[in-house]
């Protein structure tokens, strides 16, 4: 029991992170019908952006975080200004390669500007631990799960209750006749990649910081990234609620059988925890394939 | 009467032929004469002290990817289906080459089979195509970007699997690929393609062989999946490419042809595999090399090549094939980034694999953003200029 708590512990705070990060695919999607596989950049470009501020100029970590998450944003609006407007009415998988060559860039980037970072970043929990009856919980791993929800929330409150937020659903649902209404598409396209980016941040920093089995500050978080596709599938491409939900499952799965199944089920091994989240993606597709929250899309012939 | 030519189409025979202008007959016989010949160029043995066999075998794995890039275009330039899976099946056909063809795991003698070179091109033809088409079945519920995530989920599996499988594939030791000497007869005639050969008298190597071996086959699949698009097949995969529902309403069977561009394409990508294990000769199942960035490599082929001709995979296979060995060459010369590459890998600062990546990626983006129909559509641009010439258009 204690160990299942734990890893519950662990596995909560993977998922927020990958609810984070779907929630960033979400968002772009919504708006533009676009799947973005440089998400993944942005997580490790943010984590990375999050070291630079606190070791070498020495700024404090919030602040760090807050610049973080305004530069990728910054970066998130750009890319979409720059270079995916001109892509509007090319096929799909021109879109996704775009992101995929944006995505390819982070890599060498990051290794060119920061190589080997000595250490990973400092949060304000470092490796403390708090004590539930028998469970150890990792201070980190509880700050996640809470920090995820308070940038969820704030989400949700911003899509809910605010005129940015409309004009949001408007496009989603729309884009001509939310531009009829007088609401700025273009602005909801470079608004939709801006808070992408920023959460992506959140997510990253989180890793980074030693949150979930997670591999430290390096370039294979953008793995992460990789691994949040089947929360979206999960919860369905265009519903941001799915996609956290579709997270904290997937995340929830992966840690559960990386503690349980190299001990119970030796023949399928460690690395089986990597590919679970895929697992119940193609599982999901079998029974719905429009995931448990997403729109279908019907057409009759 | 005016002769058929591509402006003069008097007959369903007229619009099918394969080489229709003298131009391209003679093109045809320069490509002919230029496979036989290069390999005897390239190569140290007969040009010593050059820098021969390094160019041929930047030209095998051309060939090679030329191969998977022809078949994942016919899947995704032609039919309309993008897919990120293609690595999946390359790792199929490459280990399925290692089992049947004498490939050794670590610390163990031979395992599996040992046949011959054909035979287990063909094998990884078949079961790559089977394997396709069991995959293809999901993909007709699903289009566009699920189908996209879905095969990229399909590499990750692949990969465990292959980490699984130790007795097939050696685990994370890898296999040591079928030994390249892999002799065949051609009409009672020996001949010791992957070894050492001879060709106009000169002693050629088993690198010269891969060339000869992949090239040749660039043209035998190419030959296929030209064939398959001017046809009646492939209209209708070009109808299922341009709006699924029409075609399915002026009575394009979809189940029939989106799994049969599947099967097909996944066969070429299994020989692709294969060749590719041969090429690598020594494969370890990892991320680095059967993970989503081969997968990504192929797709960014084609887009650069040029999505939905037929010789725009061939192109962007020579061009993305050569970068990184261009770029490994003459990092420290090119202008701009000369001063600032490091060739140390403990230094920190722009070392020649992340500064090959980068020149990738940006190739991927500007040739989308600005050039969308890629290095063929370069091409038909310089062949409607001279068309026109001295007028504008």
């Amino acid at each position: 029991m204690t160990k299942f708590l734990s890893l519950l512990g662990d596995g909560l705070a993977l998922g927020a992170v990958y609810a984070l990060v779907a929630l960033g695919f979400v968002v772009i999607y919504r708006a533009t019908r676009v799947i973005n596989f440089a998400q993944g950049g942005l997580v490790v470009f943010g984590a990375f952006l999050v070291y630079q501020g606190e070791h070498t100029w020495g700024l404090g970590f919030w602040v760090s975080v807050v610049f973080a998450m305004a530069c990728c944003a910054a970066i998130g609006a750009a890319f979409e200004a720059l270079v995916l407007r001109r892509m509007i009415g090319q096929p799909i998988f021109a879109i996704i390669l775009i992101t995929i060559g944006l995505f390819l860039l982070v890599e060498p980037v990051t290794t060119t500007v920061w190589h080997n970072p000595p250490g990973g970043i400092a949060t304000p929990w470092k490796l403390h631990t708090v004590k539930l009856g028998d469970v150890r919980l990792l201070q980190v791993n509880i700050a996640t799960v809470v920090l995820g929800a308070v940038v969820l929330g704030a989400f949700f409150l911003l899509f809910r209750y605010t005129r940015v937020g409309l004009a949001m659903r408007a496009t989603a649902v729309d884009q001509e006749a939310a531009l009829a209404q007088g609401i700025s598409v273009r602005q909801i396209f470079a608004l939709s990649w801006a808070i992408a980016g920023a959460v992506a941040v959140v997510g990253g920093m989180m890793l980074a910081g030693g949150a979930g089995p997670a591999p430290g500050l390096s370039v294979s978080l953008s793995l992460i990234a990789l691994r949040a596709f089947p929360a979206i599938i999960l919860g369905g491409l265009d519903s941001p609620g799915g996609a956290v939900i579709g997270g904290l499952v997937i995340g929830v799965a992966q840690v559960m059988t990386g503690g349980y199944v190299p001990a119970e089920v030796p023949a399928l091994g460690a690395q089986f925890a990597d590919v679970v989240p895929y697992v119940i993606m193609f599982l999901v597709l079998l029974v719905r394939p429009y995931g448990l929250f997403g729109t279908a899309e019907v057409e009759r012939v | 009467m005016a002769r058929a030519n591509r402006g003069m189409v008097r007959s369903y025979a007229d619009d099918l032929r394969l080489f229709p202008t003298w131009t391209k007959r003679g093109f045809l016989v320069v490509l002919a004469a230029v496979y036989l010949l290069l390999p005897l160029v390239l190569n140290e043995d007969v040009w010593p002290g050059g820098n021969g066999d390094l160019w041929a075998n930047v030209l095998a794995l051309a060939g090679i990817t030329a191969i998977g890039a022809i078949g994942l275009n016919l899947l995704t330039g032609y039919t309309g289906q993008p897919s990120l899976g293609h690595a999946a099946f390359i790792g199929l056909g490459a280990f399925t080459a290692g089992y049947l063809g004498g490939g050794r795991l670590l610390g163990t003698p031979p395992h599996g089979y040992n046949l011959n070179l054909w035979v287990y091109l063909l094998v990884a033809m078949v079961l790559g195509g089977a394997v396709g088409f069991v995959i293809g079945l999901p993909a007709l519920r699903l289009r566009g970007n699920y189908l996209v995530i879905v095969t990229l989920g399909l590499v990750y599996l692949a990969l465990y699997l292959w980490q699984k499988w130790t007795t097939v594939t050696g685990g994370n030791a890898g296999t040591a690929m079928p030994p390249r000497a892999s002799v065949f007869d051609i009409g009672g005639h020996r001949l010791d393609l992957l070894g050492k050969f001879d060709v106009f008298g000169q002693t050629m190597g088993p690198k010269q062989g891969l060339m000869y071996l992949a090239w040749g086959l660039v043209a035998v699949v190419a030959l296929l999946v030209k064939n398959i698009v001017r046809t009646r097949p492939g209209r209708a995969l070009q109808a299922v490419r341009d709006r699924d529902v029409a075609a399915e309403v002026v009575g394009v069977s979809l189940f029939r042809y989106k799994i049969g561009a599947f099967v097909i394409s996944s066969a070429i990508a299994g020989l692709c595999g294969a060749l590719y294990g041969l090429y690598l000769g020594y494969l370890t199942p990892d991320e680095s090399s059967l993970g989503i960035t081969l997968s990504i490599t192929f797709l960014a082929i084609i887009v650069v090549g040029g999505i939905g001709t037929m010789y725009g995979p061939i192109l962007g296979a020579v061009l993305v094939g050569a970068l990184p060995k261009l770029i490994d060459q003459y990092a420290t010369s090119l202008p701009l980034v000369s001063g600032i590459v490091v060739t140390d890998p403990s230094k920190s600062g722009l070392s020649k694999g992340a500064l090959s990546t980068i020149i990738y990626a940006l190739l991927i983006i500007i040739f989308l953003v600005f050039e969308p129909r890629g290095l063929a559509g370069i091409w038909r641009r310089i062949q409607a200029y001279f068309r026109s010439w001295p007028f504008r258009y």
